[in-house]
């Protein structure tokens, strides 16, 4: 967050009851002016009730929502100063795509001459010019997607809500629109806040994530952050791919700390932990920080470990899976405890996954600032 | 769902097909086909027709006096249909918006009606228009409440009561016929806006529209095509009502259902009840024709 940041949208201790279900509880988050904000989480956790309730679909059981200062209570959807781009596109389907995107500037009273300009230069703007008279049963699911975007941003909102809006696209596109969606917000500047359950999707657009976990706001941070940093056993384990152990912190200085996990032995940190020694804690390893070793090449590898610098944690093990999927290739690994940890090595050379085979005994190691203490 | 072809199961859709098929020749096309012939035919004596191939009857069908009644058939008909939309669209809206647990329910209201007799239900409006009736009763009562309140605050009391004729007149026809109606018309209806995409409401009310307009825009377009079933499937039956103006109706309200009873019945004059009947027929083949070539809303999800 910059100095500068100014929040457009401020939730206040949100919540939302649907009878007995809590689906929002107690959320309070603010979304700062221009950035592109994700809301990420399971599905059922509650993001899209968050979203709906910034649109004014629903209302909030407690708690109040202010966009750019504004109490929302009582204002109905059509006159609050956000759009919605919704999951199904919602494109209409009897009108033309210029019909659609006139129609919300049509409503506002817009002048004839204006509205032909704005529609032109939003269906410019998601390279959808010259489809102006298309009906919409005519275009591509991806096509009605931008016919939905230029709809809404041709009101200028002071923020766009996104519901899923990748989730109905292929693989190819929908990893083309996560690039053109975070252009498109850079170039007209309003704010985005968009739903997903894709952390891929929210890795790669966000300036900020927002992880839910039922209805809770579980963590607040930046991709990489989430990725390297998650606060918590959900966030680590629902953001990428990760091995976890239950441990117990039995070292803790100020600049090194051990973790005694049962699964993994000893794990060494190259940093403090604020936490009572004795504590239970989770670690938690990401398949990509762990080097593995071809095998032979762990000799070599033992004998350093034997004067092994703090910076550095060894493992042993059996390969008892094995998963190549083209640019990395997968292991689950044996360690002796019984424990399988996860392992994902990049195939840097085209024969690297010959080195490899099903009951190989390899060892691995990883830096001492790569595992994640977990406290929560 | 995959199309199958028939010529690849000939033994199961004969065995679908021709039991219905039976039925329908038999009991629907041969007797329409008697009647088709007996409007070109002539009365012999009192119960001697012989189909000369005469046109006499549709000349005399197609006189003035029978073609205000058509006329006047259409127009109660079309007025039903359109009353009959007016009331059935919020109704069928206010079911399809209706909570999860209320709306098999709001659906039984709709057709419990159906679960009585046609002639029974029809008594019974007659009971609640008559002038001894709830309707007149009721009108009695506020009337004399008025009188009341005028006599309290010191003013001349209204005039003694007179019961408002409420039953055998156009009024009670139309009336009728709406509330027997009103189930065609909210069904398909409903279906149609069941099925509506509930994101293009918010859509629209997204984009500024208040909720008039986007039912005008919005709902009302899409519904279309249930419109559309709805009015033909009120309008045609509407048009062939024979009971409700019969026992409901004054002597000006008759429709052309109960002249063509008549010539069957009274008069005896079968050959030219037949062709009342097929001019009858003709009229709606031609409202089932023009609804099949309207334009097609196109449907996307």
């Amino acid at each position: 967050m910059t100095e500068t940041a100014r929040p457009i949208i401020q939730i206040q201790n949100v919540s939302k009851r649907f009878g007995k279900v809590t689906a929002v509880d107690n959320v309070t988050l603010d979304i700062n002016a221009g950035e592109f904000f994700v809301l990420l989480g399971p599905s059922g956790c509650g993001k899209t009730t968050l979203l709906r309730m910034i649109a004014g679909f629903e209302l909030p059981s407690e708690g109040k929502i202010l966009i750019d200062g504004q109490d929302m209570a009582g204002i109905p959807p059509n006159k609050r100063p956000v759009n919605m781009v919704f999951q199904s596109y919602a494109v209409f389907p009897h009108m033309s795509v210029a019909d659609n995107v006139a129609y919300g500037l049509k409503i506002a009273g817009v002048k004839g001459s204006e509205i032909k300009d704005r529609v032109a230069e939003a269906l410019e703007l998601v390279k959808l010019g010259g489809f102006e008279t298309r009906m919409p049963d005519q275009m591509s699911g991806g096509q009605r997607q931008r016919v939905a975007l230029a709809r809404s941003l041709v009101m200028r909102p002071k923020v766009l809500l996104l519901d899923e809006p990748l989730s109905a696209l292929d693989a190819k596109l929908r990893a083309q629109m996560q690039f053109e969606l975070s252009d498109l917000q850079k170039k007209v500047g309003i704010t985005f806040v968009t739903v997903t359950h894709d952390q891929d999707e929210a890795l790669s657009m966000a300036c900020r994530i927002g992880v839910i976990n039922k209805g809770e706001v579980a963590q607040l941070a930046t991709p990489s952050d989430l990725y390297e940093y998650p606060a918590n056993r959900f966030v680590a384990d629902f953001v990428g791919s990760v091995n976890i152990f239950e441990g117990k912190l039995t070292l803790d200085d100020p600049d090194k700390a051990a973790v005694d996990c049962p699964g993994l032995g000893k794990v060494y940190l190259n940093h403090g932990v604020t936490g009572p020694h004795g504590a239970d804690v989770g670690i938690a390893l990401r398949p990509e920080k762990i080097y593995l070793h071809v095998p032979g090449e762990g000799k070599a590898v033992k004998a350093a470990a034997q004067d092994a610098p703090d910076g550095y944690n060894f493992a042993r093990g059996k390969i008892k899976g094995m998963s190549y999927l083209g640019d990395i290739t997968l292991f689950e690994i044996e360690l002796e405890s019984g424990a399988c940890l996860r392992v994902s090595r990049p195939n840097l050379s085209r024969h690297d996954q010959d080195d490899f085979t099903w009951g190989d005994k390899v060892s691995m190691h990883w830096r001492a600032d790569s595992p994640v203490v977990l406290l929560g | 769902m995959a199309e199958q072809d028939w010529k690849a199961n000939k033994g199961v859709f004969a065995a679908v097909s021709l039991p219905t098929l039976f039925w329908i020749i038999l009991f629907f096309l041969v007797p329409m086909a008697i009647v088709w012939l007996y409007s070109f035919g002539e009365n012999k004596g009192l119960t001697e027709i012989d189909i000369s191939g005469t046109l006499d009857n549709y000349k005399r069908a197609t006189e003035w006096l029978y073609l205000t009644i058509f006329g006047k058939s259409f127009a109660v008909a079309a007025l039903v249909t359109l009353i009959c939309l007016i009331i059935g669209f919020p109704v069928a809206m206010a079911i399809t918006f209706a909570s999860e647990k209320w709306r098999p329910w709001l659906l039984l209201g709709i057709m419990l009606p159906f679960w009585t007799n046609l002639l029974i239900r029809t008594y019974a409006l007659m009971m609640l228009l008559g002038t001894q009736g709830f309707a007149n009763k009721g009108l009695g009562a506020l009337w004399e409440g008025t009188s009341w309140i005028k006599t309290l605050v010191g003013l001349q009391p209204l005039p003694t009561w007179e019961p408002v004729q409420l039953l055998f007149n156009n009024f009670a026809v139309v009336f009728g016929l709406v509330y027997v109606h009103l189930p065609f018309m909210v069904l398909p209806l409903y279906a149609a806006l069941d099925r509506l995409d509930r994101s293009l409401i918010e859509a629209s009310l997204d984009l500024g529209a208040g909720h008039f307009r986007t039912i005008m825009r919005i709902v009302v377009p899409l519904a279309a095509p249930g419109i559309v079933a709805g009015v033909m499937i009120t309008l045609i039956p509407a048009l062939g009502a024979y009971l409700t103006p019969d026992l409901m109706g004054g002597t000006d309200s008759q429709m052309i259902a109960n002249v063509i009873e008549r010539q069957f019945k009274k008069a005896n004059d079968w050959p030219f009840g037949a062709a009342l009947s097929f001019l009858l027929i003709y009229a709606m083949f031609a409202l089932i024709a023009i609804q099949s070539m309207r334009k097609k809303v196109p449907e996307v999800r």
